[in-house]
């Protein structure tokens, strides 16, 4: 057994240092490994900075959270900056992964929403660790034509019969759990086996009449009219609806999720100037636009907002009003019993039926 | 020299084997074999007895079973159209068969779903035709039909390939000798052509149980085959070693049934057509 182990040693130290191996010869000192989302910023923007700066962008992409963390910590690159969601920093800044950001290197900072540095509290207390870079929340896309706009005050309308077959919950353990903990009164971070055993029951219960259960597709099953609800962030909720007028967004007022996209400089972060360069550049109004242009999620650049037309700025599906987010909860990192207990009961929603 | 030579030849055959073949497994199993703090244990393996794991192990069993015999149902008699017309008409209909292997896969679920959609072209179609409406996505009959579609080749080339090389002359002996069209099917044809059918059932039955994209997309993530529990270990819990171990199942069931397979497949030659 001891002879296998060290072959498997062997074997993974060797295909983790192969990247290493690869890259090794490449490091000067003039350059800038990012780690993004996709799709989350103006390609044009990258090269402005470049050419701006003579900094050189590796730029990298990922889609989730939770991805974010794996490629992370796999730890084959170095990144010096990286974005992602409000619980996952959160994690990270608990494991101790994460550098504190000098904010006098990036002047620019003024420019955005105190608001924005209060709610990021709820996973960096200090504000020392992250700078905020895109917000929305959780809600209900629907189709006007097919939904009671009456019935999209509480969350109880993703259970209404008269909605069989007719809504498209999302594919994810936090968001869908968020739904049925709101609707039960509950906060969407509880760690009592009570109340998430309650939510997993009505769950269950739901499952019968949920059409799909999906993350991007939503989005596209929304603007063809396969589905009269589906629950989706705010910013694929306004894109949708930029495509199809008969589409609307709501927040049902039990409250729900508000979500914050940060950055942060991780450990390994050799570039830590840069960085704080990058960070100051994204901050700037002309950028910040046109990453809005681009993304089209809520910014907390105010300096940006300021420069709107009303009808911009009044947009609720873009922009949530104050009493809105008010009633919002973030999402905080749980700790490994409670994220395997979410987990468990998740997957015996999945295989029900 | 000339030795030399051909082993260089070889090389980068080695190089690839060894890193993208043996090595991930060796590291797969090495994660299977562990918990996450690098201690041996056996729990990761056995994880397959929880009842979660099982319905979805049984279920991508039954999936991946329906999906070979219908496409078994579907190929044969097409490789026999197939090697039955002319030279010409023959690369044509083969050609049609591999056309859409030429787009990717992905795309072709996503297709799929639009086509199968409940305000999609082929309900839409339907509905103005005045005819009632399919309502399959989301579903596992869904999940089937697109795996259908997807490896449908895979049985017909191998079976048309081995149908190709029957001598006509071998036909033609056993009609001398008073056989009927029956008798010469069932004691020349379905005989000779069973290496390809065996070749066939191996490459539509693997992919069908271990494909996860599939079910993901036309199921609606409602349809949880043990693909899908697999890719959740792997990216939304983070959990390497479950995964793994996992897989290690998985594997075993693939590795099991190729045996069973080849052990009836007395000619040798199945795999080779491709």
């Amino acid at each position: 057994m001891k002879m296998k182990k060290m072959i498997a040693l062997l074997a993974v130290g060797i295909l983790s240092a192969l990247p290493l191996a690869g890259c090794g010869g490449t490091d000067d000192e003039n350059t800038l490994t990012v780690l993004n989302y996709g799709k989350y910023i103006d390609p044009e923007v990258l090269d402005m900075f470049e050419e701006e700066t003579g900094i050189q962008v590796k730029y990298d992409e990922s889609e989730t959270p939770e991805d974010v963390y794996s490629r992370y910590k796999a730890g084959s690159i170095d990144y010096d900056l990286i974005c992602t969601s409000d619980y996952m920093v959160e994690k990270l800044i608990n494991e101790g992964e994460v550098l504190e950001l000098n904010f006098d290197n990036i002047p620019n900072v003024a420019n955005l929403d105190e608001t924005y540095f209060e709610f990021s509290k709820s996973f960096d207390p200090e504000n020392k660790y992250s700078m905020p870079y895109f917000f929305g929340t959780v809600g209900i896309l629907y189709n006007k034509n097919m939904v009671d706009e009456a019935d999209l005050t509480t969350w109880s309308c993703l259970w209404n019969e008269k909605y069989s077959d007719q809504v498209i919950m999302a594919d994810s353990v936090r968001d869908s759990f968020m739904a049925a903990l709101k609707y039960l009164g509950y906060s969407l971070n509880t760690t009592d086996e009570a109340e998430l055993l309650e939510a997993q029951e009505i769950l269950l219960n739901q499952k019968p009449m949920v059409q799909s259960y999906l993350v991007d597709e939503a989005q596209d099953e929304m603007i063809s009219e396969n589905a009269a609800m589906a629950l989706v962030y705010s910013g694929e909720a306004g894109l949708a609806i930029e495509e199809n007028e008969n589409l609307g967004y709501a927040i049902p007022e039990e409250g729900s999720n508000v979500w914050i996209d940060s950055w942060f400089m991780p450990k390994t972060a050799k570039h830590q100037e840069n960085a704080e360069k990058f960070l100051d550049f994204l901050c700037r109004v002309d950028i910040a636009q046109l990453n809005f242009d681009y993304v089209y999620y809520a910014t907390p650049n105010k300096a940006l907002y300021e420069t709107m037309d009303a009808e911009l700025q009044q947009n609720t599906t873009i922009f949530p009003p104050q009493e809105v987010l008010e009633n919002c909860e973030v999402l905080k990192s749980l700790d490994e019993e409670s994220t395997n207990l979410y987990n468990e009961l998740w997957k015996e929603i999945k295989s029900a039926g | 020299m000339r030795k030399l030579g051909r082993q260089l030849l070889a090389g980068p055959y080695l190089v690839w084997i060894i890193g993208f073949i043996l090595l991930p497994v060796v590291v797969i199993l090495y994660f299977a074999l562990t918990n996450s703090e690098g201690d041996f244990t056996l729990s990761n393996i056995l994880a397959i007895g929880d009842p979660i794991h099982l319905k979805a192990l049984f279920l991508s069993l039954r999936l991946a079973v329906v999906c070979t015999v219908i496409c078994l149902i579907l190929a044969y008699p097409l490789a026999m159209i197939l090697n039955k017309t002319g030279r010409k008409r023959q690369n044509l209909i083969v050609f049609i068969f591999i056309l859409p292997m030429w787009m990717n896969f992905m795309l072709r679920i996503l297709a799929w779903r639009m086509l199968l959609n409940n305000n999609g072209v082929i309900n839409t179609l339907l509905e103005t035709l005045g005819l009632p409406t399919l309502n399959i996505i989301n579903t596992s009959t869904a999940v089937v039909f697109c795996m259908v579609y997807d490896f449908l080749p895979f049985m017909v080339l191998p079976i048309y390939n081995s149908m190709a090389r029957i001598s006509q002359d071998v036909v033609e002996a056993a009609r001398d000798l008073g056989a009927g069209s029956v008798t010469v099917f069932f004691k020349i044809i379905l005989p000779l052509t069973l290496s390809g059918v065996i070749s066939g059932i191996i490459m539509v039955f693997v992919p069908a149980l271990t494909s996860f994209a599939i079910s993901d997309l036309l199921g609606g993530g409602k349809v949880m085959l043990i693909g899908n529990v697999i890719e959740q270990a792997f990216n939304q819990q983070f959990n390497w070693n479950l995964g793994s171990g996992l897989s290690i199942v998985l594997m075993i069931f693939v590795v099991v049934s190729m045996a069973l397979m080849s052990a009836h497949d007395k000619e040798g030659g199945g795999a080779g057509v491709w």
